[in-house]
């Protein structure tokens, strides 16, 4: 009894409160201020470009994620078990370091001649590097428990590679690419860190909703700072909650 | 190539696989081929997404020998963050390991209405944008928020100084342990604890001669990955705390002070620094994983 309490005490100070808090100051002028707040021009550019990088970059994830998993689990090469280490570095590694080692080899004097800082494609690039992991930890657990013989069986009967991976490999891993890609975009969409030093934080051009959220805390706006906030918790919640009913439909449709 | 398929099926089987219907020549070949691919598709992916970049600013860093790497680590405002780093890490890390427990518990094992919302409630960190965070806290904690101007009064500063940084870290990195408990605490059942229970146990007893021991590697790999997010959390700890030098300023903190100031080797070292706890991280995390697996195996 005592516990639950102190877990109630613990939660609230840290979640609940702040999250009703930010609730209550995004509504504070009404619908009215709401609307103004998220319709500013600069807000409106910021987060289009939020949502769009995110969703290519949520459909590049998909394929490639997909691909390593596939070569994790299917193909055997030397090394595979460093390879296989090294796809959680984006999860440990700073978001401000990630920034830092993208511009290493991405920004100004870049060895290899590529200066993406800047520009929207460093946007794309801070996000994938952010969010690499997601599909590949989900995809991999279930290609692995994936039965060999149902493809086996479909290309003893004839079936081509196309076939096989069409209609027998994907329908299985379509939940895993699913819940995988909903995990990425809660993360592009609201990520910060690893933009801040490579993006530049260009108004109209590189700036994303979150960014665009700390320039208004900065400049003490806090009501437009918590419209955007609202508005993009939502996006995220709205995407994560669509996409688990979908991969939740799929998997049931594949047992 | 019609001798060719003919060598294929008198073959033995090599890979201690049953031996198939041999495939045409051609066709293992082009299997063959395809394999290469993919194989070189994903490992260019990862290299130039991920190891050429983190490899790069090992070099960047050391490239100017290690005298000027030495300099930047014994700087005053270097160690003052990395001790700041630690210090917020020792304090929420511990406070995020019970609770995270007691949360997996009290999800796991509790029966009681709104359980399917307090497990939402602990999976938002997740979904919430660091930054978003730290606004949030500074809208309850802040001069201006709900409860600043009556801390204030009673003498605590929780906004631009550490306890609001604390606080920032123990949010972005609440839900893992219980994220990685849970699963533990569902395979593990509850048979051993009823028959403790049953043979008299109280139920203290029970959580730390059999729950605990039971759960403990689920519980360490949550730390891990806490102690990760704590130690690089930016944009949260950026908002909250006012990024005074040498007193609020972690150490993702002065990686970004030390870029804008120009100074690469200050950046570059930090990040260094930042980026070899990362590997750690990453060791440890693998060398669990293998020690759970050996264990499911046994």
């Amino acid at each position: 009894m005592l516990g639950k309490g102190l877990l109630g005490i613990y939660l609230s100070v840290l979640v609940l409160l702040p999250v009703a808090a930010l609730l209550a100051k995004s509504s504070t002028g009404g619908t009215s201020s709401f609307w103004r707040a998220i319709s500013s021009p600069e807000a409106v550019a910021a987060i289009k470009l939020t949502l769009i990088a995110t969703a290519i970059v949520v459909v590049i994830n998909a394929v490639f994620g997909t691909l390593i998993a596939w070569v994790l689990v299917r193909d055997e090469f030397p090394g595979k078990s460093i390879v296989n280490a090294v796809i959680d570095l984006p999860f440990a590694l700073p978001t401000i370091v990630a920034g830092v080692v993208l511009l290493a080899l991405y920004g100004k004097g870049s060895p290899i001649g590529i200066n993406v800082a800047f520009t929207r494609v460093a946007v794309g690039l801070a996000l994938l590097f952010v969010t690499l992991p997601f599909v590949v930890r989900s995809v991999q657990p279930v290609l692995l428990e994936l039965d060999y013989s149902m493809e086996e069986a479909a290309s003893s009967l004839g079936a081509g590679s196309g076939t096989v991976l069409r209609r027998i490999v994907l329908p299985s891993l379509a939940p895993a690419i699913i819940s995988g890609v909903a995990l990425s975009f809660a993360r592009a969409v609201g990520e910060f860190g690893s933009l801040v030093l490579i993006t530049g934080n260009l108004p109209f051009k590189t700036e994303v909703g979150s960014v665009y959220i700390f320039g208004q805390i900065e400049n003490d706006n806090l009501p437009a700072a918590a419209a955007v906030s609202v508005l993009l918790l939502a996006a995220a919640l709205v995407v994560l909650g669509i996409l688990s009913f979908v991969s939740g439909r799929l998997s049931r449709h594949v047992q | 190539m019609s001798s060719s398929e003919g060598a294929v099926t008198l073959s033995p089987p090599t890979s201690g696989r049953i031996p198939r219907r041999a495939p045409a020549g051609d066709a293992l070949r082009s299997a063959r081929a395809r394999k290469l691919t993919l194989r070189a598709i994903a490992l260019g992916y990862l290299a130039l997404l991920l190891l050429t970049p983190v490899a790069m600013i090992f070099y960047r860093t050391f490239e100017h020998g290690l005298a000027p790497v030495w300099d930047a680590i014994t700087a005053p405002n270097a160690q003052s963050a990395f001790w700041l780093s630690i210090e917020i890490v020792a304090i929420a890390v511990p406070l995020n390991t019970v609770f995270g427990i007691g949360m997996a518990l009290l999800l796991e094992r509790g029966r009681f209405r709104g359980k399917g919302l307090l497990g939402l409630v602990i999976d938002l960190p997740f979904a919430i944008s660091p930054v978003v965070v730290g606004l949030a806290l500074v809208l309850v904690y802040g001069k201006t928020g709900w409860f600043g101007n009556w801390l204030g009064e009673q003498g605590f500063q929780i906004i631009f100084s550490v306890p609001g940084m604390v606080l920032a870290t123990a949010v972005v990195s609440l839900p893992f342990v219980a994220r990685e408990t849970i699963p533990v605490l569902r395979e593990l059942g509850t048979d051993a604890e009823q028959a403790a229970e049953t043979l008299g146990a109280s139920g203290w007893q029970t959580f730390w001669r059999v729950t605990l021991p039971g759960i403990r590697w689920g519980v360490v790999y949550g730390v891990v990955l806490t102690t990760a997010r704590a130690l690089g959390e930016f944009g949260a700890v950026s908002i909250v705390s006012g990024r005074i030098e040498g007193q609020t300023q972690t150490l993702p903190l002065y990686v970004q002070d030390r870029f804008e100031n120009f100074d690469s080797t200050g950046a570059y070292t930090a990040a260094v620094v930042l980026a070899l706890l990362a590997l750690a991280t990453l060791l440890v995390m693998n060398l669990l994983t293998r020690r759970t697996r050996r264990e499911t195996a046994a």
